[in-house]
Order: C-alpha cells, then sequence, then structure tokens
C-alpha cells in the first residue's frame, strides 16, 4: 500500500525538481493531446520548444521571447509576493488593462507634443493605474474582511469592460476613420517603448522586469518585509505574535503586484502592441498564475519559468500556422502545466512509503 | 429612451431564467464547500458542462440528453480537483484556479467546430390551464424543465443538510475533519462526492448558458458567472435557500441592465455591462462582516497523519 509521510521541512531537492518533472509530464501528455487532434506529437513538441529557439528563423523569435516574456515576468513577481503571504490576487489580467488604459491615456493626452519627459510620466501614470486597481480589493479587504479573491477578479471584468469603453470613445483614434481603437504610439516617439538596441526584444519592459526580478529576490532574501511575507504565508499567527502588522502587508502585497501588472500593461500598450483596442489585453494576467507557480515563488524560477511560458505562446503560433494546431490547444497545455506542478508537489511536502502501515509503539 | 417597454411581468419570468445558471452552480459549490472544500474552478466546470453539453445535444438531436452529459462533463473535470486536493494534497486555491484555467482551454478546443450552430430546443414544460393564469402563469408556469429541476436541487440540498444523516456527516466533514475522522468516517471519500456533486451541478449551469440562454457555443461564453455563482455562496452564509435569494437578486440585475440596453437608457452599454460584477462586489463588501457561518474546515487541507 502506498502512503504519503508529512516530511518535518519540505524536501529541497524535489522543490527543485518539480517544475523540470511537470514540464516533461506535461510533454508527455500534451504529445497524446496532440496525437488525438490528428497531428505528429513528437513533430508538435519539437515546433514548440525548438523551432523559436534553434529552428531556420529563430533569429526572428528569439527576441519574440523577451518580448512575451517580459510581461509574464513582471506580474508573475508581484503575484508571486502576495500568494506567499497567503494574499490572492486573481485579477492581474484587470490592472493589467487599467495600467494600459492610463498609461496610453497620459500619452495621448500630450500628442503631438514631443518632450523626454512624457515617457517617463506614462511609466507613472501605467503603475498609477495598475496600483489603485488592486487596491480597491486591498481596501475591501482590510476594512471589511472581503474576500480579495472574488473582488479582483470580478474587477477584470469591469476592467474588461472600460477597456471598450476607452477604445470606442475617449481614446480612440479621431483619425481612425471610426474604426475602434487608439492612435498607435509606435508612430509617437515620446510615448514609444522602442528597443533598447535595435532588432534585440529588449525593450524597457524588460528591464523593469529584470529589476523586479532583483528587487523581490532582495526583498524576500534580506529585508525584512521579505521576511515578514515569508512567516505571515507560513504561520499567520506566528506572524502577528512577531509585530507583523496584517493590514499593511495585504495592502503592500496587492499594491505592488497592481503595480507591476499596470507596468506590464503600460509597457505593451506603448511597444509590442502600440494601440489601445477592444481586444488588447490577451491573457497574461491569467497566465502569470502559472508563471508564478511554475517559478516557485521564487524570483530567479519566476524568470525562467516565464521565459517557458513565452516559449510556449511563440512555439504554439509557429505549430498553428505550420500544423495547424488549434490555438486552444496551447492554453488546455498551459493549463496541464499547473495541473501536473500542483501533482508533483505532492513529493516535496510529503513521503512516499510503500508497504503496510506501522502502528508506532 | 422608452421605460415603458419594459413589462414587469416578463422581467420577473426572465429573471427567473436568467438566475438558473447562477443557482446551479451556486448550489453545487454551496454543498462542496459545506464538506470543506473551496473549489475556485466553478467557472472551468461550468464552460466544460457548456460545451459537453452543446456537442452532446447537436450529434444527438436531444437536449435534455446534453444536459445529463454536461453533468457528467462537468463531475469529471472535477474529478481532476478532487485528485489534486484529496490525493495528491495541493493547495485548493491554486487547484480550483488550475481547473478553471484548464477548463477554459479544453473547452475552447473541444468547441471549435461547433460555433455558429443552432442546438436543438428543449420544449417548455407543458402546464396546460395552469399557464393561461394571468401574472402567475407567465411567472411561474412558462418555463423550461431546467428551471424546475433547479429548484427541486435547492429544495433537495436543503432537505438533505438539514434532515438527514448524510447531511449531518457532510456537515461535520465541513466543520471539523480531524473530528470526524476519529469517529470514523471517510474524510476524503466525502468530500470527493461533494466535489462531484459541485461538477455536476456546474456543468449543468453551463449547459443552460449554451443551449438555452444564448443558445449558442462561444469561447469564454460563461463570462465571470462561475465567479459570481462563488460570490453568491458568500452571500448566502452556506445557506440553500439564501443561494435561491442571491441568485434570483443576480438574474434580476444581469436582466435589467439586458432591458435598460435594449430600452435604449442614456448610459453606455459598457457601463451597464459592468453593473452585475460591481454589484456582486457591493454585495460581497456588505455581507462580509459576518464570517461566521463559514465552515470551519473549508479549505484546509486533509491528511490522517496530523
Amino acid at each position: 500500500m502506498i502512503r504519503f509521510e508529512k516530511r518535518p521541512q519540505p524536501s529541497r531537492l524535489f522543490s527543485l525538481a518539480t517544475p523540470l518533472l511537470a514540464v516533461m509530464a506535461t510533454m508527455v501528455f500534451g504529445g497524446f493531446l496532440f496525437a488525438v487532434l490528428g497531428k505528429d506529437p513528437v513533430q508538435s513538441i519539437v515546433t514548440i520548444f525548438w523551432e523559436p529557439l534553434f529552428g531556420e528563423f529563430a533569429f526572428y523569435y528569439r527576441p519574440q521571447l523577451l518580448i512575451k516574456g517580459a510581461p509574464l515576468v513582471l506580474i508573475a513577481i508581484g503575484l508571486a509576493l502576495g500568494f506567499k503571504a497567503g494574499v490572492w490576487n486573481i485579477g492581474a489580467e484587470g490592472q493589467y488593462i487599467m495600467g494600459a488604459i492610463f498609461g496610453a491615456g497620459v500619452g495621448l493626452a500630450f500628442y503631438p507634443t514631443e518632450s523626454l519627459w512624457i515617457f517617463p510620466l506614462m511609466i507613472l501614470a501605467g503603475a498609477f493605474g495598475g496600483w489603485m486597481w488592486a487596491t480597491i480589493p486591498a481596501i475591501l479587504k482590510v476594512k471589511f474582511g472581503t474576500n480579495e479573491i472574488l473582488v479582483s477578479l470580478m474587477l477584470v471584468y469591469v476592467a474588461e469592460q472600460f477597456l471598450a469603453s476607452m477604445s470606442l470613445g475617449l481614446l480612440k483614434n479621431p483619425e481612425g476613420f471610426g474604426f475602434p481603437g487608439s492612435r498607435n504610439l509606435q508612430q509617437y516617439a515620446s510615448a514609444h517603448n522602442t528597443d533598447i538596441i535595435a532588432g534585440s526584444g529588449m525593450h524597457w519592459g524588460v528591464v523593469a522586469a529584470l529589476i523586479a526580478v532583483i528587487f523581490a529576490y532582495v526583498l524576500l532574501a534580506r529585508h525584512r518585509l521579505g521576511f515578514a511575507i515569508r512567516v505571515t504565508g507560513e504561520a499567520p499567527r506566528a506572524a502577528r505574535f512577531g509585530g507583523v502588522n496584517p493590514s499593511r502587508l495585504v495592502l503592500f502585497c496587492l499594491g505592488i503586484s497592481g503595480m507591476l501588472a499596470g507596468l506590464a500593461g503600460m509597457f505593451e500598450v506603448s511597444g509590442p502592441a502600440g494601440q489601445i483596442t477592444i481586444d488588447f489585453n490577451v491573457g497574461y494576467g491569467f497566465t502569470a498564475i502559472i508563471v508564478a507557480f511554475l517559478g516557485r515563488l521564487h524570483p530567479i524560477g519566476i524568470m525562467f519559468a516565464g521565459l517557458l511560458m513565452a516559449l510556449t505562446y511563440i512555439g504554439g503560433d509557429i505549430a498553428q500556422s505550420q500544423l495547424q494546431l488549434p490555438a486552444a490547444a496551447i492554453q488546455v497545455f498551459q493549463g496541464m502545466l499547473l495541473f501536473f506542478l500542483l501533482a508533483f508537489d505532492l513529493l516535496t511536502n510529503y513521503r512516499v512509503r510503500i508497504g503496510s502501515s506501522e502502528v508506532p509503539t | 429612451m422608452d421605460l415603458s417597454a419594459i413589462n414587469p411581468i416578463i422581467l420577473i419570468a426572465a429573471l427567473i431564467s436568467a438566475a438558473t445558471p447562477i443557482l446551479l452552480a451556486a448550489t453545487g459549490e454551496l454543498v462542496a464547500e459545506r464538506a470543506g472544500v473551496l473549489n475556485l474552478g466553478v467557472e472551468g466546470m461550468m464552460i466544460t458542462g457548456a460545451v459537453c453539453g452543446f456537442i452532446i445535444s447537436v450529434n444527438t438531436g436531444s437536449p435534455a440528453f446534453g444536459f445529463v452529459m454536461a453533468a457528467v462533463g462537468g463531475a469529471m473535470l472535477s474529478l481532476l480537483f478532487a485528485f489534486l486536493t484529496q490525493v495528491a494534497l495541493a493547495n485548493q486555491v491554486a487547484s480550483g484556479l488550475a481547473l478553471t484555467l484548464f477548463g477554459l482551454g479544453i473547452s475552447s478546443l473541444m468547441g471549435q467546430n461547433y460555433v455558429g450552430i443552432k442546438p436543438p430546443r428543449l420544449e417548455d414544460v407543458n402546464f396546460g390551464p395552469l399557464s393561461d393564469i394571468p401574472v402567475l402563469g407567465t411567472i411561474l408556469f412558462s418555463h423550461n424543465p431546467i428551471v424546475y429541476v433547479g429548484l427541486l436541487i435547492v429544495a433537495a440540498v436543503w432537505a438533505t443538510l438539514k434532515f438527514t444523516r448524510a447531511g449531518l456527516v457532510l456537515r461535520a466533514v465541513g466543520e471539523n475533519h480531524d473530528a470526524a475522522h476519529a469517529l470514523g468516517y471517510k474524510v476524503k471519500r466525502i468530500r470527493t462526492l461533494a466535489i462531484m456533486f459541485g461538477g455536476a451541478c456546474a456543468g449543468m449551469g453551463g449547459a443552460y448558458i449554451s443551449l438555452i440562454r444564448v443558445p449558442q457555443w462561444t469561447e469564454g461564453m460563461t463570462a465571470g458567472v462561475g465567479w459570481i455563482a462563488l460570490a453568491i455562496v458568500v452571500f448566502a452564509s452556506w445557506k440553500p435557500w439564501r443561494v435561491l435569494l442571491g441568485a434570483y437578486l443576480f438574474g434580476g440585475i444581469t436582466q435589467l441592465q439586458l432591458n435598460l440596453q435594449g430600452a435604449g437608457v442614456a448610459i453606455p452599454v459598457e457601463y451597464l455591462a459592468m453593473s452585475p460584477y460591481i454589484v456582486t462586489i457591493v454585495v460581497l463588501v456588505i455581507l462580509s462582516a459576518d464570517k461566521s457561518r463559514a465552515p470551519g474546515s473549508l479549505g484546509r487541507i486533509f491528511h490522517a497523519s496530523q
């Protein structure tokens, strides 16, 4: 008989090994899925994981890795800080949208003035938009004890409607021949989030993501606040006796994750996306949840997890055009990854014992 | 703007119909939560039920069979959640989110060839002369069978929880799983069954959207109804009849804002469409002061060694 025995401490080895095990299991079961869809499983997996990095057109896809990875890492870092403390911000998608609207709004307000100050102002506005949207569930939780999961999620739907209203109304391009959507910020030099090194995909969002990784690492490893986050997640009562103020922690965790999500939205709208449109958001806020868990809520882990997830997006696009693999298959693939990760995590916290259970004497 | 076009009797009849998917999903989730399991995968189970019911109905021509298979589909998906939380002892919040993300993906994969098809119609129940009674006939006796099935499920859940031994055991497991385990009850088995019941109800609720409300299949068509159902369980303080009240309240708001859109009120469509979500938040805030009703072991992992 198989039994699980709780480990006194989580296993370090398995904590590092489970993401790899989960990725491998996902490849195997993803292969099955692709086979069921009538595609060659090996070729599909190779197309998704190999083609973007080392294939014929890798020179085009490698920069994409940074472009798609940066928002995921940026959002996931913020989410992970909250998840560690038991604060569940599920509405990053909404904060991402609000950051984009605020950032683009400030940029467009100055159109067509050219100035060096416009882009920094947009960054501040984007961060503010995301922060504000995440502070709503934070304040409601602190003041009234409202569940932050449900409130942050409801606000995603509100933000989506707001985005539709903005792209059809206030931010609509007056010279856009009546089409919905704002002016394209890529054609507005002061507001354009350009590649720092041309063609490398390395825009300011990538820099921000790297800073966020370092910031979170230092915070968690070296700062008292990071300690408070970790203790609160592992033993909330002990944290309170230790002098941690839970309300301030909730405000901080939600605020910072909203801010980072808002930044991600702002860098996206001013760079790769270019304009506010009805379907501007593509689910980065939700995929970032997978990234945070895949990276073990650890900043360095999240960086790699974000790149891996970006790879599945790009590889998925290639598989879609070359093998006619449905777009939804990649979504299933990503969902599967989170499943396996959670399932294999059993090995981190429990020891598997085979044999009959003994009665301790 | 022409508000006189909104007929209150038809509005009430329509809100009963609009509330049914929320009612079904919330009742299922209520049972799971009373057993101590917080399943955030309601949205994923609903959309999977929606696509399963749709595919089966279109292929067999029988909406009734579609609803049955939607329940089966929802329950099957919920088994994944049961495996993660009961066997692999994973965090329930994360597992529920995984279920929702996975369900959204798998449903759009399954439904990709069914976009734009019209499903067979489920006939309304024939009450004969009863439906000709003025006012009451329209409100109470003009619906499809699933509306009544939903009401029956609420009544059955209420009676089971309150009067039967099975209900008592389920509540014991939810209030204190260690005590229930010490009394010899199979905590994991009971919770798995509760999770599956929740999945089946959510699946039927989803199928109601794709087969009756809309009726069509589009990706992500449940649009947050599963999350609203989760909020309703909190709103209802984990009591079945208050779930009914909550579902009708939200059904009413949804229907009213649709009617206001139709009547051409001066508020932009997007802001009207936000209203159900904002009302959910407001209601959550008002009611979250009373946390005492939550099952004691809600969301906690059970492992017999502790």
